[in-house]
């Protein structure tokens, strides 16, 4: 149905022109869902773009034959494109919110791309409509056609974002990462959603993810890219029980699966033993009816609404939860960024929850609790190169100066696995990875006792999330660390940490040593959490 | 990670270098401007004439190879007296710019920044100064206090600070919860550090745009209200005095009064347009390889 021959793409930059794909060759057949799996990079997406002919600016296809149904899409009009994006191919993009126009209510986006095509009249445009939402399985959809996109969940929006891809029963589906930034249960619903979808009306697609588990289990074919090559491809269980290229071998390892430890997330040779680490009977941090209530414009936002648990000295404890659960709202409290409405944060025995957040800035415990934040580009001063960055608490809460300072940052640096030469680069400058590297460094630079990783590896790629993951582990054993981890994803708390809390709705719902939660959870929560991680297949282990 | 073989950075050197060569009119702006630079800091030493002095039986001569842009009705060489004033004109746009970059940075960072009704009653205020035509204000604020050089500085000032406040005052406000702004505090900056030091400096690149359009502006706006009378006083070159005495004189054939010193205040503006996006590129750090 869609044949991809030899098809290269580049793009002409500032610095000359990068080969984004370099000659890869597919093909889908009809009813079939191919995954195109691949790191940050690999070409992947520009592939797709290529193949809809919406290539950013600079870019453009410089070899290669792409064919749907017998007709040239390399060459086609850029008229005859319009007419086949949309009614015969059609995409659902990364970020569902940036998808939809925000200033017009969803129905209307539906009916737009009903009328472009000749689909509807003005008439029945809205029956048309209304039905669309339906078949994407939105509950009250003649009330949520007059929705703008911000006054819907970010499932929600995907869905809006699946009803006009399919408004046209297009043959062919293109999804581009459809599910990052959902949470865990919204993905399974909406992937759900979208495979029943293509096999109820016969279509082909083409799922692009960076998650393998995850294009295991919805596709019947994958293809491994890297660095725009194909570098292996087969059916989702060959992948997994007997990969064949050293990449897709690492990209296996380092997907989270059950029963596996942190160290065989990383390939095999690199698997040094685990150093352990010392749990003293002794609480480190205590909360104690924590709340935080938000002021909303229809009335109070409990975000957070009365938890207590504590955290051991030498302790890792997950705190796990989908976005809205207070997760996060926690951990700033307890960094001390924002001041809770009651309760008491014991930190040593004494409360710091008292002291506003303003006036701990100067407290003499600022350098004991410290934070790892989620997105590692956020949380750079773009303005500053990672030497300053990492030398930033030294500065200021140590006085470091001079040489003093110099030797201290460059002994991060090696601590936390950063070369050297990439110290006086900027934020964008360095890859994703590395600006991890950057911020955990500049969280540990002052020894703290306790640190907060609030989703360190969500934006990273898998490989990546490996090696942070094992840095975090070998940095606990060597300093002595206590952590709080925050996560949505319970796979990834379980490898890290000893004892698990899951958060719903601003309430602790259940809570014990990580084993026991993975292995027999007891609130129907957390079991929902578990069922919706994809479940890649399990790696039989070659005999080598 | 794996990647042994770095790719050479750039210092602010070679970046310098690149902006200039990627973009020829950032080049030609940077070069125009230069020029400027050099007859105001030279102008005075290097001029042939004496830009005061009067010489009756050399009126008002149309240009010559001895008088490239004429002379005046009382003999005054007008190319010495164009160049001469280019310092003049310079450093009230440069001292009016530089006055409200500060207090419209500072006011902006502080309602961007804490928000409240400190952002409500400042915003309100630049409502008000934005609600006049902002040349008749100028006007106003000149004649209430005096025809000086000095309170053409500030009535330009003035007028110009709404434009930094607001800027600044978005900018810092995209920025108040960034990851790198709360990272900050974990390091034990202060609110005022953390927008001083980390928020605030990533504002620039916008501004610096906003700063060179403005010294076109404040050029112009100083040279129109010294046409009308206001500021700068006869016999001081001054290009708006300038234009405005040779206007009296076009009806009779000579232009060149008018026109020349009108065509280097054309020249001035037209280069502090130019130079906003080249500033721009050179004070990104992102935009560094």
């Amino acid at each position: 149905m869609l044949s991809v021959r030899d098809l290269a793409v580049s793009f002409q930059t500032r610095n000359g022109e990068v080969r984004a794909v370099r000659g890869i060759t597919l093909e889908l057949g009809k009813g079939e869902i191919l995954g195109i799996v691949g790191e940050s990079g690999s070409g992947k997406s520009v592939t797709s773009y290529a193949l809809m002919r919406i290539l950013d600016a600079g870019g453009s296809i410089t070899a290669g034959e792409v064919t749907y149904s017998g007709i040239d899409l390399r060459r086609a009009a850029e008229r005859d494109m319009r007419d086949i994006r949309g009614r015969e191919i059609s995409m659902i993009f990364q970020n569902p919110r940036a998808a939809l126009n925000p200033i017009r209510k969803v129905g209307h986006q539906i009916e737009d791309v009903l009328r472009q095509h000749g689909r509807a009249t003005r008439a029945d445009a809205r029956q048309k409509a209304i039905e669309a939402l339906k078949a994407v399985r939105i509950k009250d959809a003649e009330a949520r056609y007059d929705a703008y996109p911000f006054e819907l969940s970010g499932g929600m929006c995907q869905r809006v974002v699946c009803a006009i891809a399919l408004a046209c029963d297009p043959r062919l589906l293109i999804a581009d990462e459809p599910t990052t930034g959902l949470d865990i249960t919204t993905q399974k619903a909406v992937m759900d959603l979208v495979r029943d979808l293509i096999r109820d009306r016969g279509m082909s697609s083409i799922l692009i993810t960076h998650d393998l588990g995850l294009a295991a289990q919805y596709c019947d074919r994958i293809v491994v890219m890297k660095d725009g090559r194909i570098v292996e491809q087969g059916d989702p269980v060959q992948i997994f029980s007997a990969p064949q290229h050293a990449y897709t071998r690492k990209l296996v390892d380092a997907t989270p699966r059950e029963g596996e430890s942190i160290r065989s997330l990383l390939p095999p040779d690199e698997r040094h033993p685990t150093l352990p680490h010392k749990v003293h009977n002794r609480p480190l941090i205590e909360v104690k009816d924590l709340t935080k209530t938000y002021q909303g414009k229809s009335g109070p936002v409990h975000a957070v609404r009365g938890i207590s648990f504590r955290v051991d000295q030498g302790q890792s404890v997950g705190l796990v939860g989908e976005s809205g659960c207070g997760k996060s709202t926690t951990s700033e409290i307890l960094v001390r960024l924002l001041d809770p409405t009651s309760g008491a944060v014991l930190f040593d025995g004494h409360d710091i929850a008292g002291i506003p957040a303003r006036r701990f800035v100067r407290d003499t415990r600022r350098k004991d609790i410290q934070m790892v934040f989620q997105d590692a580009t956020d949380s750079l001063n773009p303005r500053h190169s990672a030497r300053q960055s990492i030398a930033e608490p030294l500065r200021r809460l140590a006085g470091m100066r001079g040489a003093k300072l110099t030797a201290r940052v460059e002994e991060l640096a090696v601590l936390v696995g950063l070369p050297l030469a990439l110290l006086d680069r900027f934020p964008h400058q360095l890859s994703g990875g590395q600006k991890a590297r950057v911020g955990i460094a500049r969280a540990v630079a002052l020894e703290p006792r306790f640190l907060i990783l609030d989703e360190p590896t969500a934006a990273l790629d898998v490989s990546i999330q490996a090696l942070v993951l094992n840095l975090l582990v070998d940095l606990r054993a060597k300093l002595g660390l206590s952590y709080l981890f925050v996560s949505h994803d319970l796979h990834v708390v379980r490898l890290l940490c000893d004892y698990v809390i899951v958060m719903k709705d601003g309430q602790i719902v259940e809570e014990g040593p990580a084993d026991r939660i993975m292995r027999n959870p007891t609130h129907p929560y957390t079991q929902e959490l578990l069922d919706a991680a994809p479940k890649p297949p399990a790696r039989r282990v070659a005999a080598e | 990670m794996t990647d042994a073989p770095l790719p050479r950075t750039q210092g602010t050197w070679a970046h310098l270098v690149y902006v200039l060569r990627a973009n020829p009119v950032t080049l030609l702006a940077f070069g125009m401007f230069a020029f400027l630079i050099f007859c105001a800091v030279f102008g005075p030493a290097v001029v042939p004439y004496d830009p005061l002095a009067t010489n009756a039986a050399k009126s008002l001569q149309p240009p010559s190879w001895e008088h490239w842009f004429g002379t005046d009705q009382i003999g005054r060489d007008v190319f010495s007296r164009v160049i001469v004033a280019t310092r003049l004109d310079l450093m009230i746009s440069v001292a009016a710019v530089a006055l409200s970059f500060v207090v419209g940075s500072i006011l902006g960072a502080v309602a961007g920044y804490w928000g409240g009704w400190l952002d409500s009653v400042l915003n309100r205020f630049l409502d008000t100064i934005m609600a006049f035509p902002l040349f008749v204000l100028a006007m106003g604020i000149v004649a209430a206090l005096g025809n000086t050089i000095e309170n053409i500085i500030y009535a330009t000032a003035i007028i110009n600070t709404p434009f930094y406040a607001r800027l600044v005052r978005a900018e810092v406000n995209i920025r108040r919860n960034a990851g790198f702004a709360q990272a900050a505090k974990l390091c034990g900056n202060s609110d005022l550090r953390v927008l001083a030091f980390h928020i605030f400096p990533n504002a620039l690149p916008p501004m610096m745009v906003q700063v060179s359009l403005n010294l076109g502006w404040a050029i112009l706006n100083a040279a129109g209200l010294s046409f009308i009378g206001l500021g700068v006083r006869p016999p001081t070159p001054e290009w708006g005095i300038m234009v405005a005495e040779g206007a009296n004189f076009i009806v009779s054939g000579e232009w060149w009064l008018a026109v020349f010193p009108g065509l280097w205040l054309m020249l001035a503006v037209f280069t502090f347009n130019l130079l906003g996006d080249g500033l721009r590129d050179i004070v990104d750090p992102r935009k560094r390889t």
